[in-house]
């Protein structure tokens, strides 16, 4: 049982775009954390810790921590930096969470960034990769989940067609969130002609490459009732990051009993257990799944519980997961619309809230209640949390 | 702050090159070595926390390459980018939030894999400082200098420093550098940066450690002798060099002052038995007794000289041997926690101090320890 | 198997990580590297709230996070805060042969001190307290590099 039961009381973001020469990235940081503050209506002073995650490759600094201190708040306060690769963002709100759970703090701010113009994105992502076993033949972000998408359609049939619909769909709620970095009114047919990166995943498959920064607010039971904003509860949080090798999730098949997202199908049985969740679909009222290209928009929802295995096309392709539809899937337009990797799991976390909290302007899922955010990264690892608009009975992690 | 203790503790030993282990075998070691500590399987391990730096591993997503052999598989992780001290107030406010029971943290670094002054010269700014080539020890050279003119301090009471840590690693197993030196053998050592000498310097080193944390009801099945962390407190001060007095302490005095205040020490001087801290410079280690409190300030080196910070004083500051007697980065503020932690539990062995009731540990990150985190741990629940 | 490590060398891969950065300066950087290049002149911010003068300057105050829009022109020289000799050369960083020295200089009209590199001076010369002065290099490229490095300046106790 926590100590605690934690919401976010603030949100605060850049517009993700393309490129942000007019700021370093401690400015950068700096325009979230001013917005996250001005939101929750409290000042640096007020501030009792900070978390702050982006990935060290991405700009060549080292202990972004203190680094950026200028433009993070830390200056005689406490601060700690979290690196979990692509899912950065949503390990930072989970160290903001227990920050707040474990009873030590009661408003804990939660940075996340990235500045991905100012590097080779690709020429970073493949120092992921062991140096001995996969860097020298195999690495970089297209191809991996090349593999997944390529085994995917191979085991269920599923079509490149289908991919292209959770592109349109993510593309389109972005047209509705003004902070979103690519405003493309996308169609089946753009997606289907655009180039191949690495079969069958095409250009118009994939998600950008963004600056941008996110910084949340997060409080203690105790405190909620200082803020302007209703609290965004977090009911729950859950990860697996299971393996250290490329191929792991692909060789470990027989070790998982043939599950085909084992990561994220081990971390939603458990936070799904943690809130009694049983039938997602009909649950909640959105989700904003850290999703890198449009092939995951339908394997995830399967290993999410959306629908049975194979059942993802159907699912998107029945409109389900549109606005207005039965769970939205990504109203902020999501990650096939901006990605500044560091700050997109954050930036999962700050839609969720948005929309709880009503604040999410034309994109606003009627009277939302319920959310799930997602985290994707490593080598097919999972973070899950759980938002919702009631204050949990009893606290729990 | 509800109990929460150590349970178990493991290190692999401090080499100025672990060739024949990578960083999966180094945290396979030291994480076994804690589960055996504790007499614990993997299994009762509720969740991990692994701690690493891309940069000097060379590798985006450093966490990835100790996934499997931190043990992680199936459970809740999460990897803090920093000193170990950090990374273990993490996992312990994971179980201070109620979540979990127990939470295995782990920290490795490969100092020899990769060149550290280009890896440290990476935490300055790359607009205005990085081009000028300043490196973790020239910018601490001019921190010793601020320092040393401001309170007097002689380049020979910082080597005192050097004699007694590294006369202490002799007693301890797993030290890189134990040396028999007098102060005038640091004193002739070659200028590296001035003040600092090669033998003011921490070396270059390679090592993993790990710790399980458990909480009250846990600890008290887990083990006879839990270690209950009293107080941990962090603290950050600005970054530009010249934004900060260099020869303050008071991100760290701030730190102390709240972890003394959770423990419920007023006196530290009286109350404290044992000091492990991050000593990466010999000078180091009397600023940061004197941003603790055991002195005022300017007055370390004098502590120093009278040797109450000896092994038979009356404070003994770093009887492992200290940082300048091994010093894998990140890896090295969890290995202050541990040796505080086998000190209190009376099985530090050959360098135990008698009658050790409370410790100190203590870690750092950024340039001339910018940000400071404080453990308090005893004997007592 | 038990002896194949008594002939056989640990196996040690050589890799460099080469990955291209480039960082933006911002407008406020941009503003202040333009000036150092064009007109040979420091330039600070100053806080309307705090009243300090930053050096390097700063888009918002890290205390208070007010904007800092004042642009405040600094002097050249100014006072040596910390110095440390550097003695020994490293291939890939040393931006001078040997002897030069790193300070932090508080230049005249700032409040905070920053970070540069000093040559041109005699052993011993060096004091924490004393007067130093900027040297330029005749060809400016927009960078803290302009300033080839700061020494004494002389004549002055
Ligand atoms: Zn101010």
């Amino acid at each position: 049982m926590a100590k605690k039961r934690v919401a976010v009381t603030g949100v605060g973001m850049t517009k993700q775009r393309s490129s942000r020469p007019d700021v370093t990235g401690i400015e950068l940081i700096n325009e979230a954390v001013r917005a996250a503050l001005d939101d929750a209506g409290i000042t640096r002073k007020d501030v009792d810790a900070i978390v702050i995650g982006n990935m060290d490759h991405f700009e060549g600094i080292n202990y972004v921590d203190t680094w950026s201190v200028d433009g993070n708040g830390a200056l005689m306060k406490p601060i700690m930096k979290v690196c979990t690769g692509g899912t950065t963002g949503t390990t930072v709100a989970m160290a903001a969470y227990y920050h707040v759970a474990s009873g030590l703090f009661d408003k804990v701010l939660a940075i996340a960034w990235e500045k991905n113009s100012e590097s080779d994105t690709t020429g970073a992502i493949i120092t992921a990769f062991d140096p001995f076993w996969d860097r020298p033949c195999f690495a970089g972000a297209v191809a991996g989940l090349a593999l997944e998408a390529t085994q995917y359609m191979a085991e269920t049939g599923a079509t490149e067609e289908d991919a292209a619909y959770v592109a349109v769909r993510d593309r389109k709620h972005a047209l509705l969130n003004p902070y979103a970095h690519l405003h493309i009114n996308l169609t089946i047919e753009m997606v289907m002609e655009s180039p191949y990166l690495s079969w069958p995943v095409k250009m118009g498959d994939m998600c950008p490459r963004t600056d941008g920064a996110c910084a949340l607010i997060f409080a203690s039971e105790d405190v909620v009732d200082e803020f302007p904003h209703r609290p965004a509860w977090i009911l729950a949080v859950a990860d697996r990051h299971l393996w250290a090798y490329t191929s792991d999730p692909y060789v470990n098949q027989k070790m998982v009993g043939g599950t085909w997202f084992p990561a994220m199908e081990k971390a939603t049985e458990e936070i799904y257990s943690k809130v009694g969740i049983t039938d997602p679909l009909n649950q909640f009222d959105l989700a904003e799944l850290y999703l890198p290209y449009s092939f995951a928009g339908l394997r995830y929802m399967e290993s999410l519980g959306f629908c049975d295995r194979g059942g993802g096309p159907e699912l998107v392709r029945s409109g389900a997961t549109d606005l207005g539809g039965k769970c939205p899937v990504n109203p902020s337009g999501g990650v096939l619309s901006s990605n500044a990797i560091g700050a997109t799991g954050l930036l999962r976390v700050a839609e969720c809230a948005l929309q709880l909290q009503g604040r999410a302007g034309e994109r606003q899922v009627p009277n939302a209640r319920l959310a799930l955010a997602t985290g994707f990264g490593g080598c097919f690892w999972s973070d899950e949390l759980i938002l919702g608009v009631d204050k949990p009975e009893k606290p729990r992690g | 702050m509800e109990p929460v203790a150590i349970v178990g503790v493991g290190m692999t030993e401090i080499m100025d090159n672990h060739l024949a282990s990578n960083y999966a075998d180094l945290v396979f070691e030291a994480s076994q070595k804690a589960l055996a500590d504790a007499g614990m399987t993997i299994d009762q391990v509720d969740n991990v926390i692994t701690i690493s730096n891309d940069f000097f591993d060379g590798r985006t997503i450093s966490s990835m390459a100790v996934m499997d052999a931190c043990g992680s598989y199936d459970k809740n992780v999460s990897t803090v980018e920093g000193d170990g001290t950090f990374g273990a107030f993490y996992a312990l406010m994971r179980v201070l939030s109620g979540s979990y029971e127990t939470c295995l943290v782990c920290a490795h670094h490969k100092g020899s894999e990769g060149v550290m002054s280009l890896i440290t010269n990476a935490m300055f700014d790359p607009i205005y400082e990085r081009s000028l080539g300043i490196d973790a020890i020239t910018s601490a050279a001019l921190q010793a200098r601020v320092y040393m003119e401001r309170y007097g301090v002689s380049e020979e009471e910082c080597a005192l420093v050097s004699v007694k840590n590294h006369g202490n690693a002799f007693k301890n197993q797993v030290a890189q550098l134990p040396l028999k030196l007098t102060v005038e053998e640091v004193m002739a050592s070659p200028y590296i940066s001035d003040p600092l000498k090669l033998l003011d310097c921490s070396p270059v080193s390679d090592g993993a450690s790990a710790l399980i944390l458990a909480s009250k009801s846990r600890a008290r099945q887990i083990t006879e002798k839990p270690v209950w962390v009293k107080g941990v407190a962090h603290c950050c001060d600005a970054f530009h060099l010249g934004d900060r007095d260099l020869s303050s302490t008071r991100a760290l005095e701030e730190a102390a002052r709240k972890a003394y205040a959770m423990a419920g020490i007023s006196d530290p001087g009286r109350e404290i038995d044992v000091v492990e801290l991050y000593d990466a410079f010999s000078y180091m280690e009397l600023m940061w007794l004197e941003g603790l409190g055991f002195c005022e300030r300017g007055e370390g080196g004098k502590l120093t000289s009278s040797g109450e910070t000896a092994m038979d004083g009356r404070l003994p500051v770093n009887p492992s041997g200290g940082c300048l007697s091994g010093n894998p980065v990140v890896v090295a503020g969890l290995n202050r926690i541990i040796e505080c932690a086998l000190q209190v539990r009376g099985d530090a062995g050959e360098h135990q101090v008698e009658g050790v009731r409370t410790a100190i540990a203590h870690g750092i990150n950024g340039p001339c320890g910018q940000s400071h985190c404080v453990w308090i741990m005893g004997g007592e629940a | 198997m038990e002896n194949w490590r008594e002939n056989q060398e640990i196996i040690v891969m050589e890799g460099r990580i080469k990955v291209p950065y480039t960082w933006a300066a911002g407008e406020v950087g941009t503003r202040y590297l333009e000036t150092l290049r064009d007109q040979r002149k420091f330039m600070g911010t100053r806080c309307p709230r705090c009243e300090i003068v930053y050096h390097p300057p700063r888009r918002n105050c890290p205390d208070c996070f007010e904007e800092c829009e004042d642009w405040v022109e600094l002097g050249s020289q100014g006072e040596l805060q910390s110095y440390t000799v550097v003695r020994r050369h490293h291939p890939q960083l040393s931006p001078l042969p040997l002897p030069f020295a790193y300070g932090i200089i508080k230049l005249d009209g700032a409040d905070t001190g920053f970070l540069h590199i000093l040559s041109d001076f005699q052993e011993g010369e060096l004091a924490v307290g004393s007067r130093v002065e900027a040297v330029f290099a005749e060809e400016r490229e927009g960078n803290i590099r302009d300033v080839l490095f700061f020494r004494p300046v002389k004549g002055v106790d």
